[in-house]
């Protein structure tokens, strides 16, 4: 920043010949102008990488779709070779709907539980060790945890799933036979531990937020620590517990690796979700990927805008939830 | 309804600084005390502690004796959470739980109470509204957020919530220092009624407001910045502000400090 490159592009000082008195003239400085310049153009390219990514996908998929001698949404069959290929996604929508369901349910009530215990319960001196922890299970490469499903998981969910056989099986969600439990519900139980712990640090994060003077309302009354949590607590938290919820949903739609591992995929829709089989979008992607021709890929990336559209929905629901709740949020008082 | 406090010895500490020191004074059933003094002088906290809402506070700690009438509530074996269902309190802040609507706003206290009955909970819910002189402006709403109403509004909406459960005593904590002078009329008004049917203590930093609301005044003063504040004296309003015994509470309420 010498003088040593007087072409250097130092924008030249602004003009004051014009004016008149000290307050008045252009209200817009250089330092404001280079950082508006800097935002609306981030904003704009995140405008075109998101335009040219819907573009991409959408033309490729129209390839695709249009040489599908299937239908693409209701066949059970992924065969995209040849002269005459059929393949469909809905062993796949029903694969990644379903798997990432079952790590919902598991992991948002228990991720809950953690960040209530954490914020409210432990004693500071546990809280934040306890915090540290949750957040360094985030940061585990999820081959990793496809490794230990694959290697631990499996073999040792077989007795679970034969008593859940025994006392469940009449319902044939819960039937097993006798293979290794390498299925969607392995699958559902592997992505919960993978999304416990953003869902979790995002939980906590909101509960610790949530006002002194909420709380000390409720205590007031004469409320119990429970009451205090069921009264200020939650309510205010929300909103905040549907947005951690929908990141985690998002990465479980979208894992890959750990799926590919654990699962043992095929392309059928049985009963039963602790039989293996079935398969997701992006553990089919990755298996067939290698493999597959230029039109197979076609194939392939049609299947992703699947997945796109339906984690759009998905985000989609959450805020019109979150916004319907807006006139009670804490925030508009 | 009302109960007489005795307070003895009492002392509170937030971790290793002590606030408050050895403060002893009774206060009368059906009657307002109003307590004064500088920032910093532990009003506040002597306030919260006499509903056991000091030790809510991370390393909040309590010595010594509060009765209420004869029952020590930090005797071993009393319930903090009950203590908090006979000795109401009032914010600064109007709190009202934003999530609620203003009916169930009032009937939060009643249902953790155990009431649950739709008559019953509306017949009390209507009786505290018009208790705190809110009724007739949301008798129409009553399903909508509580957190809509204006300041004044959302502070006399928290009052009738801690009056609905009836409690022995009503802590208020500077109630109107958020609030315009029209509000705090009408909140200073509300006292005047409400001190019909509970012991009502209320801090406050207005000496005007001290004069006109309370029967007593007590006056708390510190001796230096980190030094635990102490209670001076504690007289009928009148005399504390016309001709009070120590020379402390005269310079402070005439304005000369130091």
């Amino acid at each position: 920043m010498t003088s040593a490159t007087p072409t250097a592009d130092v924008p030249p000082p602004p003009p004051r010949t014009d004016a008149p008195s000290a307050i008045s003239g252009r209200a817009i400085r250089p330092g404001d102008r280079i950082f508006l310049g800097l935002s609306r153009g981030s904003g704009i390219a995140l405008l075109v990488i998101m335009g040219a990514i819907t573009a991409f996908l959408t033309y490729r998929s129209v390839i695709a779709i249009s040489g599908d001698h299937a239908n693409f949404f209701t066949t059970f069959d992924w065969n995209a070779t040849g002269t005459e290929p059929k393949f469909g996604i809905a062993v796949l929508a029903f694969g990644t709907v379903v798997s990432s369901l079952i790590a919902m349910v598991i992991a948002v009530p228990v991720a809950v539980g953690i960040a209530l215990f954490i914020s409210h319960y432990a004693p500071r001196k546990l809280a934040s060790p306890l915090g540290y922890v949750i957040d360094l299970l985030a940061a585990v490469p999820s081959i990793i945890y496809g490794l230990w499903g694959a290697l631990f998981l499996v073999p040792h969910l077989t007795g679970l799933y034969s008593w859940l056989d025994d006392y469940l099986g009449w319902t044939g969600i819960f039937r097993y036979g006798d293979g290794a439990a390498r299925s969607l519900f392995t699958v559902g139980i592997l992505l919960a531990i993978m999304i416990l712990p953003i869902v979790t640090s995002v939980s906590r994060e909101v509960f610790l937020q949530v006002p002194r003077m909420h709380e000390e309302a409720a205590l007031a009354l004469g409320a119990t620590r429970w009451e205090v949590i069921r009264m200020s607590v939650l309510p205010f938290g929300r909103s905040g517990i549907i947005s951690a919820s929908m990141l985690g949903l998002g990465r479980a739609l979208g894992e890959t690796m750990a799926v590919a591992t654990v699962l043992s995929p095929s392309f059928l829709i049985g009963a039963s979700l602790l039989d293996p089989g079935g398969g997701t979008f992006a553990q089919n992607i990755a298996s067939k990927f290698n493999e597959a021709d230029e039109f197979g890929r076609d194939a392939l990336i049609a299947s992703g805008l699947v997945l796109f559209v339906i984690t759009l929905l998905v985000n989609g629901a959450a805020r019109l939830i979150i916004a319907r709740r807006k006139e009670y949020s804490g925030a508009a008082s | 309804m009302a109960k007489r406090i005795d307070v003895s010895g009492l002392s509170a500490y937030y971790g290793g600084h002590k606030a408050i020191d050895d403060i002893s004074m009774t206060v009368e059933p059906r009657s307002v005390t109003a307590f004064i003094g500088p920032s910093g002088c532990g009003k506040s906290t002597f306030l919260r502690t006499l509903n056991r809402m000091h030790e809510v506070t991370p390393g909040g700690r309590v010595e010594g004796k509060v009765l209420l009438d004869d029952e020590n509530l930090y005797g071993s074996g009393v319930d903090p959470v009950a203590v908090r269902r006979t000795v109401g309190m009032v914010f600064q802040r109007p709190n009202p739980f934003p999530t609620m609507s203003i009916f169930d706003n009032v009937a939060a206290g009643l249902r953790l109470n155990g009431t649950h009955k739709k008559n019953e909970l509306k017949d009390i819910v209507e009786k505290s509204l018009r208790g705190a002189n809110l009724w007739n402006e949301v008798k129409d709403r009553l399903g909508k957020p509580g957190s809509g109403l204006s300041g004044g509004q959302q502070q006399r909406l928290c009052i009738a919530r801690a009056i609905a459960v009836e409690p022995q005593v009503l802590l208020m904590d500077e109630p109107c220092s958020a609030l315009d002078p029209i509000s705090t009329l009408a909140i200073e008004d509300l006292i005047g009624e409400l001190k019909e049917r509970f012991t009502i203590v209320i801090v406050t930093h207005n000496m005007q407001q001290a004069a006109r609301v309370s029967d007593r005044t007590a006056f708390f003063n510190l001796a230096a910045v980190g030094q635990p504040g102490k209670l001076v004296e504690i007289d009928e309003t009148e005399r504390i502000f016309s001709n009070p015994s120590v020379q402390a509470t005269e310079d402070y309420i005439s304005g000369r400090f130091g």
